[in-house]
């Protein structure tokens, strides 16, 4: 088992390496830093400027030392302008004594994400906050989600092809069907709009971000849950009918079991080993979800950072999201694995 | 000019019995659903004079109810659309004028649906099709789509407007609203979904908006399925190194969330550096691949057939590379312009890759995943012994029998690429924005939702209904495709 963790561990490093590498060279192209330097300095400047301003700021090295650096394991360019001393680990200009002080290394694993240009804030200040707002958004969505999808897709898989199997499964390829951008439209011109319609709820997501209320909250959750659910329940329906058909709930059924009993003592658990995974396995739609409902809704977690670092350019803030995205969806994934080969004792790892 | 109401004189006398039964079939079904967790089971009941009688009960009659209430509800849909085709125009409402302008689909859908019906037993998978309710549903809903795309944009035919041009004084105006300005009239004298927020037809958007999903997003998802196939059937034949190489990249790819991927992949700054040309002159090679290898595989011992074949299909295929990749104002533009056959307008290429890009990796490990089942089974074996060589086995053995689930998948993939592409137009990213697509119209329509909410509502019922057509068909084929 522990070699099998380590195994696994190990190819998840590798990866999250090979990933950053790749997001640090999209995001670190030329035509990026340009325009990084042209929104320092301002549009106006010319070619040589541009090339000055990069050179001092440690950009005209090689995109694989910058990443070494960027990644705290190669030390921090420093640069000596006659007894000014600038520099990736020094704050604006120092002379040589507190240059010298400084720390060699400042990169990822030193706990240094660099600023965000566009929030003019520590990068890991940010994120950290943005985190924490998605964490109570994703946390409402479990709590609905879940129980949600595994009740319909129980109910619909327990008897299969009865009426009651037919209208919960349309309605589970209605919701897979409906995109975030669909639904979340749809229930705001419902529940929301001010012209038409019930008026019950909120159309935007700011004011949850102090205090959360039924009125600001319900429509984002509702409509990331949505689209989840419907992939989930649709997953826990086929391993409830697969289970049900099993030779031993035939035996329980004959012995005289009542059918409560057999679906609630014997056929669950069995039948929850599948949509674990499934579950698992969709956190990284919930991010894309999440993205989609925060510009929505103008909530200013995870995945509105993500846009706003994206489109202005935000290059450090930018690779932090990525960094933490990517982390997520391959610790989910490892979850997953582990997950699976504890709760189906068929898999034995040796 | 007056402005439309939604139902026009057909709804005096309908609309309230349609509202009737429409409640009426809603608690029909919640009543049947509840029941069902309770009532005794329906049985059939064998009597003395050989007659059988069916022991219902309250859950039988619910279930009685449902049914006739469904048709009548169909019934009067029905009557709304038909009554809209054969009363003048403006007498059926908004409704009946849309459903005159789709009339040409209506024939096309019936003609299509009366030629299949009546040749099903002789058409394979796709006349199975035909005997599941769900699939036909959902074909019926992807060919709406499909037939509104190619009629409206190679004939001009459905919609009412240019969806480009403005009116002035139709700005955000409710649906059925008349055009004033009589120099600008199009083919109806209203806005019949309404305007938008620059007094562009929403419903001519949305017309036009079919047209640009329905040709990038089937033929991306076929690219993806190429560059899946070509790399996934060596990948789980061979085994060994090179799968362990394929599976590493292809996981690669799917740990990135999309959105980022695409966020990284379609600004301009990268387009400027030119990865996504290179990147398409990697991904569209594998078409060109796959068909030469298959030919070339099954016809590799008859030279004298091969060669004529290879070359042909060669120069054709090539020639349409090399004009796909080869666009002015980018770095990969090598072909003068009498030769380049076609150009592929401002954004379209670079979307068209990075929904490949993300596809092709899922496919990828399906194709895996069947073929390292399918190689152990006999036919292979069989095969191997008789020496065929390894791509003939792959090809011309193994692909034939993955078949079944590839068709399954490719229906539920082109509605995935659907939902992706509304997410590009959605954060503005790829397509021009004044392109009519669902996506963008969403987008555009979203910012004054709390106060105008039909700009955006038309795009995404019109995607909905796609995607959910695509999903039912899928089923429908999956159930059918595992009866035999």
């Amino acid at each position: 088992m522990l070699l099998f963790l380590a195994r696994k561990t190990l190819g998840m490093l590798v990866t999250a390496l090979c990933l950053t590498l790749i997001v640090f060279f999209l995001t670190n192209l030329s035509p990026n830093l340009e325009k990084l330097a042209k929104s320092e300095l301002g549009a106006r400047i010319t070619d040589d400027e541009v090339a000055s301003w990069l050179d001092k700021n440690g950009y005209a090295q090689p995109t694989l030392v910058r990443y070494g650096e960027w990644l705290g394991v190669l030390p921090g360019w420093t640069r000596d302008n006659d007894g000014e001393f600038t520099g990736r680990c020094i704050d604006g200009k120092a002379d040589a004594e507190t240059a010298a002080s400084a720390s060699r290394f400042c990169g990822v694993v030193q706990g240094d994400w660099g600023e965000s240009s566009v929030f003019k804030r520590d990068v890991g200040e940010v994120v950290s906050r943005a985190l924490k707002l998605t964490g109570k958004l994703m946390l409402c969505v479990m709590l609905v989600m879940v129980p949600g999808a595994l009740i319909v897709g129980v109910l619909a898989g327990m008897r299969e092809g009865s009426r009651l199997d037919r209208s919960l499964s349309t309605l589970s390829i209605l919701t897979t069907a409906t995109p975030e951008y669909v639904s979340g439209v749809v229930l705001v011109a419902i529940f929301a709009s001010s012209a038409v319609g019930l008026k019950w709820l909120n159309g935007s997501a700011t004011s949850a971000m102090d205090n959360i209320t039924i009125a600001n909250f319900t429509l984002p959750v509702l409509t990331i849950a949505l689209y989840g659910m419907g992939y989930i329940a649709r997953m826990t329906r086929a391993s409830m009918t697969e289970v049900m058909t099993a030779q031993y709930i035939r035996t329980a059924r004959l012995k005289g079991v009542s059918f409560y009993n057999v679906v609630m003592k014997h056929a669950l658990r069995n039948a929850l080993i599948a949509p674990f995974t499934v579950i698992m396995l969709q956190f990284p739609w919930l991010l894309n979800g999440v993205v989609i409902v925060e510009t929505l809704f103008n909530y200013k977690g995870f995945g509105w950072t993500l846009v706003q670092a994206a489109s202005n350019n935000d290059i450090e803030l930018l690779l932090a999201v990525s960094v933490v995205s990517v982390f997520v969806v391959l610790i989910s994934q490892l979850i997953s694995d582990i997950g699976y080969v504890f709760l189906n004792p068929r898999i034995r790892i040796t | 000019m007056e402005p439309l109401t939604w139902t026009g004189t057909i709804g005096t006398f309908v609309n309230p019995i349609f509202s009737i039964t429409a409640i009426a079939f809603g608690l029909a079904v919640v009543a049947q659903i509840v029941l069902s967790f309770f009532a005794p089971a329906v049985t059939l009941q064998a009597n003395a004079d050989g007659t059988l009688q069916q022991r219902g009960g309250a859950f039988g009659l619910a279930e009685k109810a449902v049914k006739l209430l469904l048709i009548a509800n169909v019934a009067l849909i029905l009557v709304y659309l038909v009554g809209g085709i054969l009363l003048p125009y403006g007498d059926a409402g908004i409704i009946g004028a849309i459903s005159k302008r789709f009339l040409p689909v209506w024939i096309a859908l019936i003609l299509t649906f009366g030629v299949s019906i009546t040749f099903k037993r002789r058409l394979g998978l796709y006349g199975k099709l035909f005997d599941s309710t769900v699939g036909m549903i959902g074909f019926a809903l992807v060919m709406f789509w499909v037939f509104t795309a190619v009629l409206a944009g190679l004939f001009d035919l459905i919609a009412t407007y240019d969806p480009l041009s403005q009116i002035s004084g139709l700005k955000n105006k409710v649906p059925g609203f008349p055009v004033t300005d009589e120099r600008k009239l199009g083919a109806v004298p209203h806005y019949l979904l309404g305007g938008d927020n620059l007094a562009r037809d929403v419903f001519s958007r949305m017309v036009y908006g079919s047209t640009v999903v329905i040709s990038i997003a089937p033929l991306a998802t076929l690219v993806a399925f190429m560059v899946g196939i070509t790399l996934g059937l060596p990948a789980g034949y061979f085994s060994g190194r090179l799968d362990t190489l394929l599976t590493f990249l292809s996981n690669l790819i799917l740990a990135f969330p999309v959105i980022l991927l695409f966020y990284l992949l379609v600004t301009p700054e990268i387009i400027q550096t030119g990865i996504p040309s290179y990147m398409a002159m990697i991904l569209f090679i594998f078409p060109v691949v796959f068909f030469v290898v298959l030919l070339n595989a099954r016809f590799y011992t008859q030279p004298s057939k091969r060669n004529p074949i290879l070359i042909g299909v060669l120069a054709v295929l090539g020639y349409f590379y090399l004009s796909t990749i080869s666009q002015p104002g980018t770095v990969v533009h090598f072909l003068p312009a009498w030769l380049d056959l076609f150009d592929i307008p401002g954004g379209i290429l670079v979307v068209f890759v990075s929904v490949v890009f993300v596809n092709s990796p899922t496919v990828f490990r399906i194709v895996r995943g069947l073929t390292l089942d399918l190689r152990t089974r006999d036919y292979v074996a069989a095969a191997q012994t008789r020496g065929e060589r390894p791509w003939y086995i792959m090809l011309w053995e193994i692909l034939p029998n993955a078949r079944g689930p590839l068709i399954v998948d490719f229906c539920l993939r082109i509605g995935y690429t659907t939902i992706l592409l509304g997410t590009l137009g959605f954060f503005g990213l790829g397509l021009p924005p004044e392109s009519p697509d669902w996506g963008s119209t969403i987008n555009a329509g979203r910012r004054l939702l709390s106060t105008y909410i039909h700009p955006p509502l038309a795009p995404a019922g019109a995607l909905l209904t796609l995607v959910l057509g695509l999903n039912l068909l899928a089923d429908g084929l999956r159930e059918e495709s595992l009866k035999d």
